[in-house]
């Protein structure tokens, strides 16, 4: 907390706070307000008496049933859907193991193998479709869910991997060299006890694998074509935006819809979420 | 319950010898303390006695049994770490249970076993807790029931008590002596505080560079140092060095510099004797100095100047500058001596150690 006059703690704290708030909020109360904005109320020229951008008189919920019902919008969210639970649990499973080796076992090679995997993860995703479609097209995965479930563990393996190496290293030694002069083999310990401690860091990497997974764009654009097999991302833009005629109501109803998986899911984990970027282990 | 037997163990660590043929037999039921300043391999050696470091060469035997490769878990040993490593996400009971667990004991067996350890520890109301709700002493309690309650052939210890502060330090010190007392299991225990090994140990081990300096009993070590740093790491106060002159005059030796002139007593004479017209480093403990009176004989004195005066109750230490070098006596409390006071000290001959100043070997 900031010291000292009144004003200091506005100028230096409030108004600051404020603003980042405001800045943050405002793109998601404008997905909310436009979803429930009649059409008539949206297209009206912004020089029209009655134009008033920032509220609704008349709230309406047919943006959104058009979504559910003339689109595949729920087709498209079950997609997504599966293809992020699948792909984030591949990761952390690959990023565990991973990091744990990186991290904890010595042999040759151990550190610059980190340093080649996080190198990985720097490379653009914007290059990396080029060889990757070949890849896909290859292996006759084009326009699968498979496409991106096997896809995104390149981005997302490099990231967990880095994630708990991280995480794993800020737990005492101790701990794993007790459990095994207690009885257990280098992998129960690891089991019953790393990952246990590790858990508010597992949670982090899956989340954050989660949500990239979930928003991930040029990938899901490239590898699928049918309207039934893509994405929430790429579905909303693709389907609601022809040629130059943006349905604005729909838009904004599925990306409101769109992000409520992932506000869930950071919003029930917070906490653990909270300690695994700081890094606390408390013995 | 099992002898361990330790052969021309070393370790490498790159470039650095961290343990240099070390030789070691400890007997059934021992306890057995490495002590030294850090650096100077002892963890490095119950760590490899412990299975979590290899070995670069030499044997390690357990129960007479080679356990060089076998990994910690078929060793039968426990350790105590020194920041304790209590599981943090299991309570006290599963944390002493944890090992029977992993063996496959029955639950009625981890009960009645954690019971037991508890009721000796005097644990047993904090069993459903976690390690963060107890206290330091209460989490070192907790470390020494885990490794109790598996009936381990051997104990090691790893500076368990350096985390506690000074009181609860003496108070665990005395319950790790009862508990090896009523338990008879073999251990040991490494501590770089000289107050812990002399107190616990059966034998000390005394390392300084990955090589073993000494091995004796405390009191051996004590008034028979094998080198100069033994001498000085044993004892507190530690023992004082002089580098003096040794010389042959009317019949007997002499050992002098510029602040003292002793007469070397005839029991060691024959020892010192080679040296005369050399120089040797004479060691006299804080506690075998004390102020002269007119009987002491005048080549068994010298004369010192009060610099500092540190009173403990028990007695007071004085802080003294003897010609150029400086000098700790442990007085009687009743001696009244102020800063800058001129004192007359007097030696215990008997007491008198005298030490090769190029090999630093005890004469």
């Amino acid at each position: 907390m900031i010291e000292g006059a009144k004003w200091k703690r506005w100028v230096f704290f409030y108004i600051p706070l404020s603003a980042f708030i405001f800045s943050l909020l405002f793109p998601f109360y404008w997905m909310a307000v436009t979803t429930v904005r009649p059409d008539s109320e949206l297209y009206r020229p912004w020089m029209a008496p009655n134009y008033a951008p920032f509220w609704t008189s008349h709230p309406t919920w047919e943006h959104v049933t058009s979504l559910l019902e003339e689109t595949l919008f729920s087709t498209w969210m079950w997609n997504t859907m599966f293809i992020a639970i699948i792909a984030t649990l591949i990761s952390l499973f690959c990023g565990l193991l991973a990091g744990y080796a990186l991290s904890r076992l010595k042999f040759r090679f151990a550190g610059s193998l980190g340093t080649g995997i996080f190198v990985t993860y720097l490379v653009p995703q914007t290059l990396l479709f080029i060889p990757l479609a070949d890849i896909i097209r290859n292996f006759h995965l084009g326009d699968t869910p498979w496409a991106l479930i096997l896809t995104y563990p390149t981005f997302l393996i490099p990231f967990c991997t880095w994630l708990l190496m991280g995480y794993f290293k800020a737990i005492p030694r101790e701990l794993e060299e007790c459990a095994r002069i207690d009885g257990a083999s280098r992998f129960k310990a690891m089991v019953y006890i790393i990952f246990p401690i590790a858990v508010p860091g597992i949670l982090s990497a899956g989340i954050f694998a989660f949500t990239l997974s979930w928003n991930e764009f040029i990938y899901a654009l490239v590898f699928l074509s049918s309207p039934d097999e893509k994405t929430v991302p790429v579905g909303v833009t693709s389907e609601l935006i022809r040629g130059d005629v943006f349905y604005w109501g729909e838009l904004m109803a599925g990306a409101l819809l769109g992000s409520i998986p992932v506000a869930f899911v950071y919003s029930f984990f917070v906490e653990h979420y909270v300690a695994g970027l700081t890094g606390s282990v408390k013995g | 319950m099992a002898p361990v037997v330790i052969r021309h163990l070393n370790k490498t660590f790159d470039e650095v010898h961290a343990v240099n043929d070390v030789n070691l037999s400890i007997r059934d039921k021992e306890f057995v303390v490495l002590v030294g300043p850090s650096g100077c391999g002892k963890t490095t050696t119950l760590r490899m006695v412990a299975g979590l470091e290899s070995v670069t060469s030499g044997d390690i035997l357990i129960g007479e049994k080679l356990v060089n490769n076998l990994p910690p878990m078929d060793r039968d040993i426990a350790m105590v770490f020194q920041n304790y490593a209590l599981y943090p996400h299991m309570s006290v009971y599963d944390n002493m249970a944890f090992g029977l667990k992993m063996r496959k004991f029955d639950r009625p067996e981890i009960a009645k076993r954690v019971q037991e350890a508890a009721a000796i520890l005097g644990i047993e109301g904090l069993l459903q807790r976690k390690p963060r709700q107890l206290s330091g002493g209460q989490r070192q309690r907790v470390a020494l029931g885990r490794a109790i309650v598996r009936h381990p052939q051997v104990f090691l210890f790893d500076e368990p008590l350096s985390n506690l502060d000074a009181k609860l330090r003496v108070q665990m010190r005395v319950e790790i002596k009862k508990l090896h007392d009523r338990l008879g299991t073999t251990a040991i225990y490494v501590t770089h505080d000289q107050v812990e090994a002399m107190t616990l140990g059966d034998r000390v081990v005394v390392m300084k560079d990955g090589f073993v300096q000494q091995v004796g009993e405390p009191l051996d070590l004590y008034n028979q140092p094998a080198n100069r740093f033994v001498a000085g790491f044993i004892g507190s106060p530690a023992m004082n060095f002089a580098t003096v002159n040794v010389s042959e005059a009317n019949g007997a030796l002499w050992a002098a510099n510029e602040g003292m002139r002793i007469k070397v007593p005839a029991q060691i004479a024959g020892r010192v004797g080679r040296y005369v017209g050399q120089t040797s480093i004479l060691g006299i403990r804080p506690e075998d100095l004390r102020i002269a009176s007119s009987a002491d004989p005048a080549d068994l004195s010298f004369d010192a100047v009060v610099e500092v005066v540190e009173p403990l109750g028990s007695e007071i230490l004085l802080d003294m500058a003897v010609g150029p070098a400086m000098m700790v006596a442990a007085v009687e409390p009743t001696v009244r001596a102020k800063v800058r006071d001129r004192l007359r000290l007097a030696v215990n001959p008997e007491r008198l150690h005298f030490f090769d100043s190029t090999t630093e070997a005890a004469i």
